[in-house]
């Protein structure tokens, strides 16, 4: 049996050959497996010498010192230790903090803890697009706001939000601005010495890194403090306890050097075999492209088929992997809060896809998937009662539906 | 989670897909669901004056399990009395179809679908 086309890139990537090359050679007996804190002998000098090379690649790619990075086990950690981390040290200074409704959830579970624990949280509702309303969010701001975090690209429609003009008003206001970058860092270009950001979450393995991997920028300048949320040790200048995985930190740090290297022409070929798929379904009925299409990650591609439920859809394009709702949340049966947030109908949230194209992406990959979604949306439609009701033009807004 | 063998079968092969006219006196028609749960099921029956079911037809929005419910349901009925229709149970369908935990409600949304079928047919006789 041939193995599906990936086209879920959003969720996770394969790592790079190279990436995983040079991981392995910080494994065995033959490598540099030594403890990075192991400041005595040659082992631990090799291994730290690794950790700082990776160290400084990271703080490159996002225009950072390398101070400023702290080695986590992923973007959810990173969300994490930044929310919870501001929340517990600057409490007294205030106890509101602002995001939005289409966060991943590593965020929205984090400040939901927050709110169990005594905090005050208040959930933005985005723009039709997914894009967020300045002015909706300055309005939020209260005198004892002290965090706002609103992640750089939404993890299921890939909209990019403007976190200079957000960061302007943070700073106006003086309070810290976390931004969860983990699906950003390495698509777009993130300049941390010119953008007013406090925090930002980076992941590993959505860029061609390592799974169980990833890092927070803190900044020094102004300087930022977080209550540390793993004891132990106090490796990471007391911010993040435990020992250093060498082969994960020189894997993440491979990723971001290639991504600084290739990001740009590889962006315009992703965007221009996204643009291609995205053609291919332009010229069917009812079809719905979610979330705003100037403002969006080059692979991404969320649509809606209008009356063709999105899980019988991925069952019956099974030969290309893609996701309907984002993956966090496919083990339950709610549509995607993520399309719900954005006024979508919960049929159209029902009937989403999510294509997300990347490194290994190619035309014929995106042809034949065309090919495919269009075969299958045309007999699932022939399949839906709700099609045929559309085509006599009764508006389903107004029936009377016999549901549980 | 991998999509049961039978359950495909009913995707790639469904039995029964179409449209009865749901005016007609001997033709029963039953809509459940709702868009809103991401599963909607129109299920019609049409029977001879002996009272058994000689054509089923369905149309379902809905996950594939969804799909393979009702499409396995419209095999069952036909050749069956009213009466015996509804008597079948969600939990055949289930057993049947191989149907994990997390996809139950479509069985019991395709024994509702068949059961506002007989009763569409029933109100039409009275």
């Amino acid at each position: 049996m041939l193995t599906p086309t990936y086209m879920d890139y959003s969720a996770t990537t394969p790592v790079d050959k190279r990436v995983a090359e040079k991981m392995a050679k910080y494994l065995t007996m033959e490598g540099d497996f030594g403890n990075p804190a192991s400041r005595s002998h040659f082992y631990g000098w090799q291994a730290e010498k690794a950790v700082d090379e990776a160290r400084s690649q990271v703080a490159s790619l996002v225009g950072a010192d390398p101070r400023e990075i702290v080695w986590t086990s992923g973007a959810t950690e990173s969300n994490n230790l930044a929310i919870k981390g501001i929340a517990n040290f600057y409490h007294k200074r205030g106890k509101h903090i602002i995001t939005l409704k289409t966060e991943h959830k590593a965020v929205l579970d984090t400040c939901r803890q927050l709110e169990r624990e005594g905090f005050e949280v208040t959930y933005l509702e985005p723009l039709s697009n997914g894009l967020l309303d300045i002015k909706v969010f300055t309005n939020a701001i209260r005198e004892d706001t002290i965090l706002a975090s609103i992640m750089h690209v939404n993890n299921e429609i890939g909209v990019i939000q403007d976190i200079q003009s957000i960061g302007d008003i943070c700073r106006a206001h003086k309070i810290f601005f976390h931004v969860d970058a983990a699906q950003s860092v390495g698509k777009i270009s993130i300049d941390l010495a010119s953008l007013p950001v406090d925090l930002m979450s980076f992941s590993a393995h959505k860029i061609y890194g390592p799974k169980g991997m990833g890092a927070l920028y803190v900044s020094r300048k102004p300087r930022v403090r977080l209550e540390a949320q793993m004891h132990g040790g106090g490796h990471e200048r007391g911010m993040r306890s435990g020992t250093l995985a060498t082969h994960q930190i020189v894997g993440m740090g491979e990723a971001f050097a290639i991504a600084k290297a290739e990001m740009l022409k590889e962006g315009k070929k992703i965007k221009q075999l996204r643009d291609r798929l995205l053609d291919g379904f332009s010229n069917m009925e009812e079809v719905v492209i979610n979330g705003d299409i100037e403002q969006r990650v080059p692979g991404n591609l969320n649509i809606s088929f209008n009356y063709v439920e999105g899980e019988s859809l991925m069952m019956a394009i099974s030969d290309v992997a893609v996701s309907s709702g984002s993956a966090c949340t496919s083990a339950s049966l709610e549509p995607s809060y993520v399309l719900r947030a954005l006024g979508l109908s919960d049929e159209l949230a029902h009937s989403s896809i999510r294509f997300s194209i990347g490194r290994y992406t190619t035309e014929k990959d995106v042809d034949d998937a065309i090919r495919l979604v269009r075969e299958k949306v045309e007999k699932l439609r022939d399949l839906s009662p709700l099609w045929d009701m559309f085509k006599e033009g009764i508006d389903l807004s107004t029936v009377q539906w016999a549901a549980h | 989670m991998a999509y049961g063998k039978k359950v495909l079968d009913h995707y790639e092969n469904p039995r029964n897909v179409g449209v009865l006219d749901k005016d007609a006196n001997n033709v029963g028609t039953g809509m459940v669901g709702a868009p809103a749960c991401g599963d909607v099921m129109r299920l019609q029956i049409q029977v001879n004056d002996k009272g058994v079911i000689e054509d089923a037809k369905f149309k379902t929005y809905g996950c594939g399990s969804a799909i393979a419910s009702s499409s396995l349901l419209t095999e069952w009925v036909k050749g069956k009395t009213v009466d015996e229709a509804s008597e079948i149970k969600n939990t055949e369908i289930v057993e049947e179809l191989e149907l994990p935990p997390v996809k139950i409600h479509c069985s019991v949304l395709a024994e509702d679908a068949i059961k506002a079928a007989i009763s569409d047919l029933k109100s039409k006789a009275g």
